[in-house]
Parts: C-alpha cells; structure tokens; sequence
C-alpha cells in the first residue's frame, strides 16, 4: 500500500469518484490548473478536463448556487470553497437551498453535492484563513458535516460522500494536509458517514474530538497514561452531523467522564450538543460533568496568539484531570 | 410589437498618458507640481523596496504570508494620491504602497503579516479602514461610509480597492448599485492585475473591460494605463473631483499587471508563462515614471538608499515588538466583556501562570472526591 499525506488521499479518493461515475464533477476557485490551492484537485483537470473541473469565476454563492442546480439535474458536484472563512459568500445558497431542496420538492428533488473547505489553525494564517466553523453547518437540518482526522479516514470519508445522496460539508484540516503519511490501500475504500470510531480504548475517561484535534486527544490520552496511570478512551467523531451517539453514550457509560476537545469557540459549539447528548443517554453513569476544552469565544486572534486560543495537550490534560478529581 | 432599439450613449474611455519610455501626451498631463511629482514617486519606489524587503522576510518565516504589490505601485499611488487626509481609503489587501502614503507605519502592516492582530489598528485620526480579506466584502462598506458623510455633510470622498477577481463577486455589483441609486461620493478602483489567483481575466468576465460593468449602475467608468501614474492619477483626480462635486460615484479600471506571485504561498508557474512576466516587465511602472522625471530632471539620485534607510529602521522597531500577550485577545471582543468571557479570561490568565506544562513528571491522581447528591457511587 502507498502512503499517502491528505492531500494526495483526498485527490486519489476523488480521481477515483470520477473515474467510477461521469456525473462527479469538480467546481471552484482555482481547482483546475492550479489543482486547488492546497493542491488536492492536482491533475484532476489533465486527466479529465475542463467540462468536469471547472476553474470558476471568484463567487461562492455562484458556486454553490450552480451546484445544486447541477445537482438537481443529476449531476453530483464536488465543490471546493478555497478557505471555510469564504463560505459565508454562499452560506445562503447552503442553508436556503442545498440543505433544503428534498424537503421543499417533498422528495422529488435533492441535492447531492459535496462541499469541501478547509478549516482551521496551525498554518501561520491570515484572518479567514485559519478559524473553524462547523458548527453553523452541524446545526443546519437537511446537511450532512464530516470532518476526516487522517489520509485513509480521509480518502474513504470523501468516497462515501460523494456517493451519498445528500449534501454533505467536508471539513478539512490544514493541519493535517502535510501533517503524517498513512498507508491508503489502491483499491477504493468507503467509510459509512454518520458513525464515530473508538481509537483507543481505556475505563477512566472519554475523549472526544475530531479533525485536527484527535492528534491532540491523543497526546493527551498518552500523556494521562504514563504520568497518571489513566486509561483514556479516544472517539473520533468523523461525521459531526448527524452524530453518532449511541458510540458517545455507550463509552460514557464505561467511563463516567468525558472531555469534549474542538478548535471552533466554545459556546453553542458541538461540545454543547455533545455534552447534552451524553446527558440524555448516560446521565446516571455520569461521575463528573462532562468538560470542554475549545477555543475562546472571541473574533480571530492571528497567529501570535493562536496557540493560546486553540486547544493542546497540556490544556486537555489539564480537563482531564479536573474531571477525573470531580 | 416593433421592437424599438434603445440607443444607450455609453462610452468607455482608456486613459494614457506615458508611453513606455516615458514620453509624454501633454495634452493629458496633469498639473503636479515638481514636489508632488518627486513625491509620488518616492512612494513608488517605497512601495517596491518594501515589497523586496517583506518577501525576504517571510522567506526567512520573520513574517507570515502576505500578497505582493510589485508591478502595481502606479497604479496605487496614482489612485491615493488624489485623496486628502479627511478623505476615506478602503482597501483590499495588496495595497501597501497606498496605505503607507495614508499613514500606516511600516512597522504596523509588518505587524499585521507577523500574526499581531494590533497590526490592524489605523490610527486616532486615520479615515481608513483596515485590510479586508474576504474578497470584495468590503465595497459596500465603502458605500456606506460615502453615504454617511453624504448624510452630515461631510466634505470626504471615499476610495475603495479590489482586484479584476472581485468583480465576480455579488458584494462588487450590489456595493455599485447602491452607490449609483444612492449617488453617494465614492470611487471604485478596480487594480485589474490580469490574475486572480490562477484564474485569468478572460475566464473571470466574458466582459470587453471591466469599465464597462459601471455603466450597467449607471456610473461612469473609465479604463486607465494603470502602469502609467500620471493616468491614473488623471483619471482618479477626475473621478474624486466629481465625488467631490455631489455627481456621483466613479468605477476606475486600472489596467496592471501582478508581476509577482499571488501571495507568498503561490506558485505563479503553474498557470502562466515566463514571457507574458517579460513582456509586462517592459511596462514596469516604476521604470516609465523614472524615464520621465529624468526628462524633467526631477529625479534625485539617492532615493533608493534613502527609503531603504527608512525601511530598515521600520524593520528594527518591528522586530523589537514584545512576544504578543495572550490575554489581550479577550479586549477588542466586546465594548465590556461579558461575566462569560471573564471567566474565560481567567481560565487563561490561571494556565499563563502556571506556566509551561509539567511533563515527565507523574502526578498522583487526586482523591475521589465525595458524590455530587443524588449521583451513584462509582463502579470502578
Ligand atoms: C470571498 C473570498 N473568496 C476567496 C478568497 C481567496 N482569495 C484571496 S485573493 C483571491 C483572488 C483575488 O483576485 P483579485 O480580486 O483579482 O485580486 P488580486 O489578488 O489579483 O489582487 C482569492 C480567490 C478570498 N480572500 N475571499
Ligand atoms: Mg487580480
């Protein structure tokens, strides 16, 4: 098996979408002779050509908006926003329309697009360059929101959306872009959207996090076992709507504690659904509250402050400690 | 029904003023004083030496990524120079020469591409807003900001920048049709720069000029030698006069050219030739602007070393900043900060003083602490 960083396992997943299916096509900013400008649309346009991945015009609502139209014709669009902090130019074509069409035809029509964007920090960025937003897409009825941690999950996440008959929003981390290579095997792998996987398993604590996160989770989860002795269980979300509770609830149930870890600000973010979802169905097996380690609820901080902001090791050790002393 | 054929009276002009070797239609020469002239230049040539200078700095990681302006100081300068201090500038964010001439210390916007979000700040008494990103978002602030000073009465002009890409954008078409119903004091300048990222301008608009999408508002547009400063600047005194005057916003096309990379981050090779970079090299607006300035003898001969005198001292105050402070992003959220955020302020100011994490070192699990009422005991 190769080994793959994200960004070739994200443009192996959709070379091999197109090749399987003629009504995949690729749309946006840049994607085409510049192969995108993190490069996972590379060659996608010499081998398929201009009608297929298509260099738009610099509009997102357009892009969007030609999309689902492309979409309900029967096409399946795979759409790249060139950075999450642009998706507000067409946040109305995907709240009003993409996440809305089945139910508006009542099941005549639907839209299935995917729409990749990459998300948060770690990159030295600009404003818009470097924040994460998937709580605004989480909340959207209608919208699937899937955020891959690594090049294999990452690779066969994109395939199942691809395939998927609904609209989905696809995170990608810039931090993982270059981050680690994976062993992603040539043949074409699906991951079903909607479950969470259970990465390390451990009695004490429950770690929850996802996308660029889940590293970090993980450090911790290491860290918790040589220094206190702690077994941690790790669950990486991978789709963040709809969630996949029952993984939460039952290792919860385990566990009694749970540290929810995200890079999007805290309040009315996925650790509150989260946090609420482990109330319902684990409520009695709970020994602490369940905690929130995330970014602070203010606008963008620009690098020189970017590590005070975002999550890391020692701030979700730190979490996890308070909630194992409850 | 016959159909009857509307006979719209637009025009499109293209303004030049310089060829390439710096010769000269007087008939369109405008009236600067050999001051002004000196004075414009050197901003140009600012403007260039800061864009060297800030390219070697992000090459060696001292700041982070930022877009080069190297081919389009005419028509920056050309543009800026026509405003006065109360006047309003709005730019995007490849407009460094202009927002040096407006004020901004160097060492802020060096600030501003080091990740230091003070970098931001204008001044007290600065009427300029800070850059914006978000492609063509800011347009219809600049509407609003016209439309405001309409309002009290205000003698400003306001002035807003944006690329050829931009014009793509809904924000660009709704800012113009706001700004031509309205007939607010505002001047758009289009830095038609041939490239959005990677993206032509021939797939950008299947539009003959950018110049001409005003006249769909209603407004004036004017295409311009945007490589030719004393075009520009013609065609901008023009536009801010009638601003001015209460006639109405202008759409300026400053026709240029991107001789470097889209941003620090790109790899212009990928989607251009080597030769179209050689052949808008010739057009150097520095170049043209200096032949003509020798004609006129203006030219002064250390200029160079003198802005790259002034840039080295801007390099140093930056480069003295203090660590950025972490808890200061918690000040500019709000006017007050809300009892929520004070406790997250504290969360952080607790973790600064603790200071970095222990590491290696076990710590023994606290003991288990008493049941909250009603909970069960533990299993484990
Ligand atoms: C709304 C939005 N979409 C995408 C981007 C990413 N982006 C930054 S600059 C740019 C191209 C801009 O082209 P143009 O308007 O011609 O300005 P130039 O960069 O050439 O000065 C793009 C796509 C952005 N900043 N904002
Ligand atoms: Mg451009």
């Amino acid at each position: 098996m190769p080994k793959l960083n994200m960004v070739k396992a994200l443009n192996l997943a959709l070379f091999q979408e197109m090749e399987r299916d003629g009504d995949v096509l690729v749309l946006g900013e840049d994607v085409g002779v510049d192969g995108g400008v993190f490069r996972v649309t590379d060659d996608l346009q010499r081998k398929f050509g201009s009608q297929r991945v298509i260099d738009s015009p610099l509009a997102e609502a357009a892009i969007i908006g030609t999309a689902v139209g492309m979409a309900l014709y029967g096409l399946k669009p795979v759409c790249e926003i060139q950075f999450s902090g642009f998706a507000f130019q067409c946040f109305h074509q995907i709240e009003n329309h993409c996440a809305r069409y089945r139910a508006r035809s009542q099941g005549r029509f639907h839209v299935p697009m995917v729409i990749r964007m990459p998300y948060g920090g770690g990159v030295r960025a600009l404003e818009h360059h470097s924040e994460s937003e998937e709580q605004f897409y989480a909340h959207i009825p209608g919208l699937k929101m899937v955020i891959p941690s690594g090049p294999r999950n990452a690779r066969a996440l994109l395939a199942a959306a691809i395939r998927d008959p609904d609209p989905v929003i696809f995170f990608e981390a810039k931090a993982l872009y270059h981050a680690a290579k994976e062993e992603v095997p040539d043949e074409s792998e699906i991951l079903p959207l909607g479950r969470a996987q259970v990465v390390r398993e451990g009695k004490a604590l429950t770690l929850i996090a996802y996308g660029a996160m889940v590293r970090v989770a993980l450090e911790a989860a290491e860290v918790l076992q040589a220094e206190d002795g702690v077994e941690t269980t790790v669950i990486d979300l991978l789709t963040i709507a709809p969630l996949d509770r029952d993984t939460l609830v039952s290792s919860v149930k385990q566990t009694g504690r749970a540290v929810v870890v995200h890079e999007a600000p805290r309040s009315f973010g996925p650790g509150a659904e989260i946090a609420a979802s482990i109330m319902d169905g684990a409520f009695l097996s709970l020994e602490a509250p369940v905690r929130r380690v995330t970014a602070y609820d203010v606008p963008f901080v620009g690098f020189a402050r970017e590590k005070a902001n975002v999550p890391d090791v020692s701030r979700v050790v730190a979490a996890a400690r308070d909630t194992l002393a409850f | 029904m016959p159909r009857i054929a509307l006979e719209p009276r637009f025009q499109v002009e293209h303004l030049s003023v310089l060829d390439s070797e710096g010769n000269l239609d007087t008939a369109l020469e405008p009236k600067l004083s050999a001051d002004e002239l000196k004075s414009l230049y050197r901003a140009m040539v600012l403007g260039r030496r800061l864009d060297e200078r800030m390219v070697r700095l992000q090459r060696q990681g001292r700041i982070g990524t930022f877009a080069p302006i190297k081919g389009q100081e005419a028509s920056q300068m050309g543009t800026a120079f026509t405003l006065r201090r109360a006047d309003w500038m709005v730019p995007s964010f490849r407009e460094i020469a202009a927002m040096i001439w407006r004020g901004w210390p160097i060492e802020k916007l060096l600030l501003f591409y080091a990740g230091h979000v003070e970098g931001g700040r204008p001044a007290d008494d600065q009427h300029d807003l800070p850059i914006t990103i978000p492609v063509s978002t800011q347009l219809p602030h600049a509407v609003g900001l016209a439309y405001a000073a309409q309002y009290r009465g205000d003698d400003v002009v306001v002035m807003a920048y944006f690329g050829d890409g931009a014009t793509s954008e809904g924000d660009f078409h709704e800012a113009m049709n706001f700004a031509g119903v309205w007939h607010v004091p505002v001047v758009f300048v289009c830095q038609n720069n041939q490239w959005a990222i990677s993206v032509p301008l021939k797939k950008q608009t299947h539009s003959r000029t950018i110049a001409q999408k005003a006249l769909a508002y209603g407004l004036p547009g004017v295409q311009v030698d945007g490589n030719d400063v004393l075009a520009v600047y013609a065609a901008a005194r023009e536009a801010v006069d009638r601003a001015r005057a209460g006639d109405g916003p202008t759409l300026i096309e400053s026709v240029t050219y991107r001789l470097g990379f889209h941003t620090t981050a790109d790899d212009p090779s990928k989607y251009r030739s080597e030769e179209e970079v050689t052949m808008w090299e010739k057009k150097d607006p520095l170049t043209r602007f200096r032949a003509y300035l020798e004609q006129r003898n203006l030219l002064e001969s250390d200029i160079e070393s003198r802005v790259d005198e002034e840039i080295a001292a801007a390099v140093q105050r930056f480069e003295a900043t203090p660590p950025a402070d972490p808890l200061t992003m918690f000040d500019h959220a709000y006017a007050e900060l809300p009892p929520d955020l004070e406790a997250q302020r504290a969360e952080m100011a607790e973790r600064e003083a603790a200071g970095p994490p222990r590491v290696g070192e076990p710590t023994p699990l606290p003991p288990r602490a008493t049941p909250m009422r009603g909970q069960r005991l533990t299993r484990r």
